[in-house]
């Protein structure tokens, strides 16, 4: 493991069993944990190839319990990493040695469901899916819907912002939230947004929602909800080459259709996830795309139809379109079980997540394959296709000296060559550890010194979550005046009227 | 009118910005200057002329993305798309007509700066959810960059949110890159006449929480002579048709009336440019959970109104004074925001809806956070 993290301050160790008793003092009972036993489950989240377990643990129950703690610790210094569910696969939760975890798993009530507003109430620990349960039955659904959503928390998702394989048509966790209630790292309790679209002010909103529990933390989430689209169907379409698969692609969005999901699965991800749930994928193709198309059964029959016409024009090799749910389960099915797949193939897989633009698939692909041949190292592609979201997986096995190593650096050589092409490190899963160091690839000084100073105005002892995310920050005090140059010149020399 | 100074490169831009901050004085930003009377006027405030930043960068249609600079108007923009059967989601607008003008005059960069969005907002999102990523200039007179030219970016704070909508009070922005969203091939609008206020808003809820996938929904409360709920679909023909049929049977009593193609597009641009009501007494802009709207009018004397957003949005011409609208909309939940007034009572009354103590904290922090001088903070709002 080649990541540092902030160095454990041997002051902070030292007081560990008077930090235990302050937050016993707020959080009675079971809701501290500090034996070694207690506190292995929470060394690790979705990353496993990070463990480090924290100074302790602490579970609140109530707002005032969070904002007790988080004062407590701003009083005294004392750094905090919040977990939800930990599901984060960029290791959004790591804890710290001389840190306090923060897992917010018992504020997990819905607090209200309202559909004049059409919103959901929810404190942070409840889970994505459980969102959409709760309003179902009326014929609604919270739209964004992170693979791990029956796991997850909204809280999390606010945290990191989670997409889904329904983002293209309606958007990340940021487009469906309204409002949040919101720790500062003081430990002051402050509303951002409402129940109404735009919030007053400064979008504060739109600036904690992603920011990976490095702004504050949110102890109650609005929601927007929607309505259920009367019929969902897919089309299961194999093609000869990704090439043709990527022209396809690229027509179904220049003929005005946005499928409420269109992924696509390389020929080694096809042939892993129809050996392990036998979804009658075709095994004779380089990629294989499924389109999910939503809305009044009219509509569906007829893009239905559209998208098999443009899937035959571009060279489609076989074309099915679902006739029941029960079919579309199936073609799903696979899609969802591809990680599950990767792992019946490798004792280990690392997933990566960047985003390119759509045009890019074919090469981008080719040079995944290449790098796959000079590592040695398998990889199975899938990919959010509408929105250019890849997940290539990296088949690796852990046990065998310097692949973990081997894989890590075949997943940045990935998110280089997806910075390069016009894209971006990370697509949905976050910056987190993993791809902390990777962030000056993308970003210039000046550009990290704004995100910094940003960190520095909602945290500037920075306790909240340090070593995720910005790479290089020790002080607030280190960024110092901002650069100003030119001041030698009164005024510039400017066109003036 | 006060000096004007026009930046042509990023490099003159941040020379001009960094000794305005080395100076102690302050900078209006401004393009087109189709909201100039909107906030309380800065007479003497330096103007930074932005048009110098002008042209389309990228505009890729397959991959819905376009790149521009940030003083392009956005008529050019909106025909640019509208050449390639594409939009933009977010349906900003040209303030000229509601301030008493004439279209034309208005920006890409100053919509999104000032986060213009119109009816269809409701159904599609605002500027912030479509502005992917930017350059700018920040108070310090550093350039740098945010965002990407992707829909699908977590990668570091997102920044494009709190920029759009910041109304120039935290950055100079250079060049923007927006999603755009194909056009879609039929529109038509639907009529429900003779609800009263709650009536319509229970109705609009209906519509919005049922299948029928509607874009717009507003309600005027005196339209040629009686009360007309009126709702957007749109999409291929055979799906609008199908809409409107589930819309009917959400609705109740009988089959709606349907405004054709031109002149429900009329109505919609009149609705945005909230140019029915009229021009005697103060305008405001109240965004409100839509389950809210009828008490807020309710609470002001001598109101005329309409809501969009299926309520959310609550247009108020008022003779009531600034404290009675905004403690209704506080007592709502939701903000009011002065769109039009003459200059006097734009000097005494600000623009915006005064944050809450804690969060004005905040506020304060991230400005300085992007300007640390206060270059931007030049009094007009």
């Amino acid at each position: 493991m080649t990541l540092t993290m902030p160095t454990a301050d041997p002051a902070v160790l030292a007081r560990r069993s008077e930090i235990v008793a302050a937050l016993r003092t707020i959080v009675p009972g079971e809701g501290v944990i500090e034996h070694p036993d207690g506190l292995k489950p929470y060394e690790t989240d979705g990353l496993t190839a990070y463990r480090q377990p924290p100074m302790v643990a602490v579970l609140p129950e109530t707002t005032a319990q969070v904002a007790a703690v988080i004062r407590w610790c701003w009083d005294n210094d004392v750094r905090i990493v919040p977990r939800g569910a930990g599901t984060s696969l960029s290791g959004g939760a790591l804890p710290l040695e001389d840190g306090v975890l923060l897992g917010l798993s018992k504020l997990n009530r819905i607090l209200e469901v309202d559909y004049v507003d059409r919103v959901v109430v929810a404190q942070p620990g409840v889970t994505n899916l459980a969102i959409t349960r709760a309003v179902e039955a009326d014929g609604f659904y919270y739209a964004p819907d992170p693979s791990s959503q029956i796991a997850c928390t909204i809280g999390g998702n606010v945290a990191e912002n989670a997409g889904g394989v329904h983002c293209l048509k309606y958007g990340l966790t940021t487009n469906n939230v309204l409002g949040v209630e919101f720790v500062t790292a003081a430990g002051d309790v402050l509303r951002l947004g409402g129940r109404g679209l735009e919030p007053p002010g400064f979008d504060l909103l739109g600036l904690v929602v992603g920011s990976e529990g490095l702004l504050g933390i949110v102890t109650e989430v609005t929601v927007r909800i929607l309505p259920k689209p009367e019929s969902v169907r897919a089309l299961l379409i194999g093609f000869a080459s990704v090439e043709d698969a990527g022209r396809c692609v690229a027509a179904i969005i220049a003929a005005g259709i946005i499928p409420a999901g269109m992924e696509m699965m390389d020929r080694p991800a096809v042939q892993a996830a129809e050996a392990f749930v036998h979804a009658g994928y075709p095994l004779d193709v380089e990629a294989l795309l499924i389109v999910e198309l939503d809305g009044p059964a009219t509509e569906c029959t007829f893009l239905v139809d559209r998208v098999e016409e443009i899937a035959r024009a571009n060279g489609a090799a076989s074309v099915r379109a679902s006739t029941s749910d029960q079919e579309r389960n199936l073609f799903w099915a696979g899609r969802k079980a591809a990680f599950p797949a990767a792992g019946r193939l490798s004792p280990d897989y690392y997933c990566m997540d960047g985003t390119i633009p759509r045009r890019r698939l074919p090469d981008v692909l080719g040079r995944i394959r290449a790098l796959s041949d000079s590592y040695g190292l398998g990889v199975i592609n899938v990919f959010h296709a509408g929105d250019g979201n890849l997940h290539p997986l990296i088949l690796y096995d852990a046990n065998q000296p310097g692949q973990l190593e081997q894989a890590e650096s075949f997943g940045a050589d990935i998110l280089k060559i997806c910075v390069e092409v016009g894209g971006v490190l990370t697509g949905e899963h976050g910056v987190g550890v993993e791809k902390r160091d990777l962030m000056p690839v993308m970003f210039s000084a000046a550009d990290l010194d704004q995100q910094k100073r940003l960190k520095c105005a909602f945290d500037p002892k920075l306790l909240l979550n340090p070593g995720k995310m910005i790479p290089e920050l020790h002080r607030c005090a280190e960024l110092g005046r901002m650069h100003v140059h030119g001041n030698e010149l009164p005024f510039p020399d400017l066109p003036r009227f | 009118m006060a000096e004007s100074l026009r930046p042509d490169t990023t490099q003159q831009l941040c020379d001009a910005i960094a000794a305005a901050a080395a100076g102690q004085t302050k900078l209006r930003l401004r393009a087109g200057g189709s909201k100039d009377a909107i906030g309380s006027p800065t007479p003497g405030v330096p103007v930074l002329d932005m048009r110098g930043f002008h042209g389309v960068v990228d505009y890729d249609p397959a991959e819905l993305v376009l790149t521009v600079k940030f003083g392009t108007p956005l008529a050019e923009v909106e025909a640019l798309l509208a050449n390639e059967a594409q939009m933009l989601a977010f349906d900003p607008f040209d303030h000229g007509r509601l301030l008493g003008g004439s279209r034309g005059a208005a920006t890409i960069g100053g919509v999104v700066a000032a986060g213009v969005s119109g009816p269809q907002r409701l159904s599609c999102g605002a500027a912030r959810d479509h502005l992917l990523g930017f350059e700018a200039v920040s108070g310090g007179g550093e350039a740098f960059k945010a965002g990407s030219r992707v829909v699908k970016n977590v990668t570091g704070f997102d920044l494009s949110k709190v920029v759009a909508g910041s109304w120039g009070r935290l950055i100079a922005l250079t060049q923007l890159t927006l999603r755009v969203v194909p056009r879609p091939p039929s529109r038509v609008t639907l009529v429900r006449r003779g609800l009263d206020p709650d009536a319509a808003v229970a109705a609009m809820a209906r519509a919005l929480g049922s299948p029928a996938g509607v874009a717009a929904a507003a309600h005027l409360p005196a339209w040629q002579g009686s009360p007309a709920t009126l709702f957007r679909l749109d999409g291929f023909p055979e799906s609008v048709t199908a809409r409107a049929d589930t819309l009917g049977k959400v609705i109740g009593a009988g089959p709606l009336d349907s405004l054709r193609d031109d002149a429900g597009d009329a109505l919609w641009d009149d609705i945005r440019d909230a140019v029915l009501l009229p021009l005697d007494r103060p305008l405001w802009r109240i965004v409100v959970a839509p389950g809210k709207a009828t008490a807020v009018v309710a609470a002001l004397d001598a109101v005329d109104w309409m809501f969009d957003w299926g309520g959310g949005l609550v247009w108020a011409v008022t003779a009531a004074g600034a404290d009675a609208v905004r403690a209704a909309a506080d007592a709502a939940g939701g903000h009011a925001t002065l769109v039009r007034a003459d200059a006097e009572t734009r000097t005494a009354i600000p623009a915006f809806h005064p944050p809450l103590p804690g969060v004005a904290d905040l506020e304060a922090s991230v400005r300085r956070a992007f300007d640390p001088a206060g270059v931007f903070d030049n009094g007009r709002f």
